[in-house]
């Protein structure tokens, strides 16, 4: 019998229906007309003028900030999360555990970006970026426990006891056993929550405060009230960057399987 | 005796850090929504002393029923919708060779790891008045002038589809991957229908993985606020453009808490729902139907 054409229809359909509007953003961005409904000329002047706004780089440092405290603190965080899960696992506080860091994953962002925002103002707390962080580590901590989580299911416990076993005390444990062996694990929820910050809006918006713009808050705000034409430029510059990283991660992770 | 005590202030010693960190800024906040719902609002936007059920009585509002049933029907749709193209390329994506396969995932998880507002603002430019669809369809005659194609609940629903799909897809193929399809043959030899055995064999094979589509699409549909604001217009709003206009138009905290706090009930009930229909499957195989 014939095996039925459609679900490959629909597969390469849908990645059609994935990738135009980014083609359609990115060589838009090389045109100098407004709107894009026609082409005028390609030209680089959305690049050159968004290279000259003092806003942009402000807001990217700040960005860039946020997500380095929140990806150190989320992976120290979430590491040891993610430990307790898998060692304690079935234990009534881990059950209790696991479902305080699987919620916040599923939960609409709205909703942690408005309680947090009461929790502050109810505290006194000055927006600002310490708030920022703040709530990113919350979120980040929960992808980075899950990461590691994943990884801890291939994690031989005897190799701690024969550690023991051999002298090592629980700091060495730590440091020259358990770390190094996770440490592909606690990179990749790192690298996780790196993206997640970064790209973060809806919980920045909401605890913000005057001065701590972030990159995503300077974007909606161009798209709401801006030019056209730099955010396609601007987009394009992030879609080369995420592309390319993605890539760059898949083709070692591919190359890392096929050596082990 | 004392191993056991010591193992117990063990597991103590490393849940503490996670734990108490989310206690205080996820737990404590989240019941802090329901609690200010009750405060009163201060004309500088703060949070009043006392308590009063203003806000509940405002809740009232004659407009909500309408929010609330579109944020329910778009979410439904999007859920319905991204379910449907999602099963047919789980389905193929568990049955190519492995290098077809691993570029069908890199295709689909690109835009995931993509800027969110960025793809928002993709589709705003295809859309646009001026934007190049909108050119072509007047062109071949198929829409007038006139017509708008942004700021519709037609384009939200575009859009919300276009950025949940991979939340659909990454679970269901991750369900068909680890399926037998030798029971669709079997199946066939028996007698059924290629169609009769893909319902009937395949879609209850791939029950967790759908259910985990469904959560992932349907809760975050629910707290839409990004893409009825960006492509969305007044006729499109759902619940999470309320709150986010209480919050920064009208800097009314008690009446936003109030919305949310409705949100939260009307998320966790799907949520308890699947989570319990899905029953004890490991919870370590979530994240990767999650595609993380």
């Amino acid at each position: 019998m014939k095996p039925s054409r459609l679900p490959m229809l629909v597969t390469w359909s849908v990645i059609l229906f994935f990738y135009v509007p980014i083609v359609i953003l990115v060589a838009n961005s090389f045109n100098s007309s407004r709107f894009g409904g026609s082409w005028e000329s390609a030209s680089l002047k959305w690049y050159i003028r968004l290279m000259n706004e003092p806003s942009i780089w402000h807001a990217l440092t700040n960005t860039l900030i946020i997500a380095g405290v929140a990806t150190l603190a989320s992976m120290v965080l979430g590491t040891s999360a993610a430990f307790a899960l898998h060692r304690f696992a079935g234990t009534r506080l881990q059950k209790v555990h696991y479902s305080v860091i699987y919620t916040p994953l599923v939960l609409p962002e709205i909703l942690m970006g408005l309680s947090m925002l009461l929790f502050f103002v109810q505290l006194k707390v000055q927006l600002g970026l310490a708030t920022i962080a703040i709530a990113h580590v919350t979120f980040c901590l929960s992808y980075v426990a899950m990461t590691v989580l994943a990884r801890l299911q291939d994690f031989d416990f005897a190799i701690i006891e024969a550690a023991q076993d051999l002298g090592a005390g629980w700091w060495t444990t730590l440091w020259r056993v358990l770390i190094p062996m996770l440490a592909p694990g606690i990179l990749a929820g790192g690298l996780l929550a790196f993206t997640l910050s970064i790209d973060d809006f809806v919980i920045s918006f909401f605890v913000a405060g005057p001065g701590s713009t972030t990159l995503p808050i300077k974007i909606y705000s161009m798209i709401k009230y801006g030019a056209p034409p730099l955010i396609n430029a601007l987009s394009t510059i992030l879609l080369v960057i995420t592309f390319s990283c993605v890539i760059a991660s898949q083709y070692m992770s591919n190359r890392d399987r096929r050596t082990a | 005796m004392k191993a056991e005590t010591r193992r117990h202030a063990s597991e103590w010693l490393v849940t503490l850090p996670s734990f108490v960190w989310l206690l205080l800024l996820f737990l404590v906040p989240t019941v802090l929504v329901f609690a200010i719902t009750f405060k009163p609002p201060t004309p500088y936007g703060g949070i009043g002393e006392g308590w009063t059920l203003n806000t509940l009585r405002t809740l009232g509002n004659p407009n909500y029923p309408a929010i609330i049933w579109r944020t329910v029907w778009l979410s439904v749709a999007a859920t319905a919708i991204c379910i449907l193209l999602a099963t047919p390329m789980g389905y193929y994506m568990a049955r190519v060779s492995p290098a077809r396969r691993r570029l069908v995932l890199l295709l689909v998880i690109l835009p995931f790891w993509t800027s969110f507002l960025v793809r928002i603002f993709a589709w705003k430019v295809l859309l646009h008045p001026e934007g190049l669809l909108k050119n072509t369809l007047v062109f071949l005659g198929l829409v007038g002038a006139e017509t708008s194609l942004l700021y519709n609940a037609w384009s939200v629903l575009l859009v919300m589809v276009y950025t949940e799909l991979p939340f659909a897809i990454l679970p269901i193929y991750a369900a068909a991957e680890k399926f037998d399809f030798r029971l669709i043959e079997a199946a066939k030899d028996l007698g059924a229908s290629s169609f009769c055995a893909f319902r009937s064999v395949f879609l209850p094979g791939i029950r967790v993985g759908l259910l985990t589509a469904f959560l992932m699409v349907f809760i975050p549909s629910l707290g839409s606020y990004v893409i009825p604001d960006i492509v969305g217009g007044p006729t499109s709003e759902m619940i999470g453009n309320k709150i986010a206009q209480r919050t920064f138009v009208d800097r009314n905290l008690p009446h936003a808490a109030g919305l949310s706090a409705f949100l939260t009930v009307a998320v966790l009930i799907p949520m308890i729902a699947i989570t319990t229909l899905r029953g004890k499957e490991s919870p370590r195989d979530t994240l990767r139907e999650e595609g993380i």
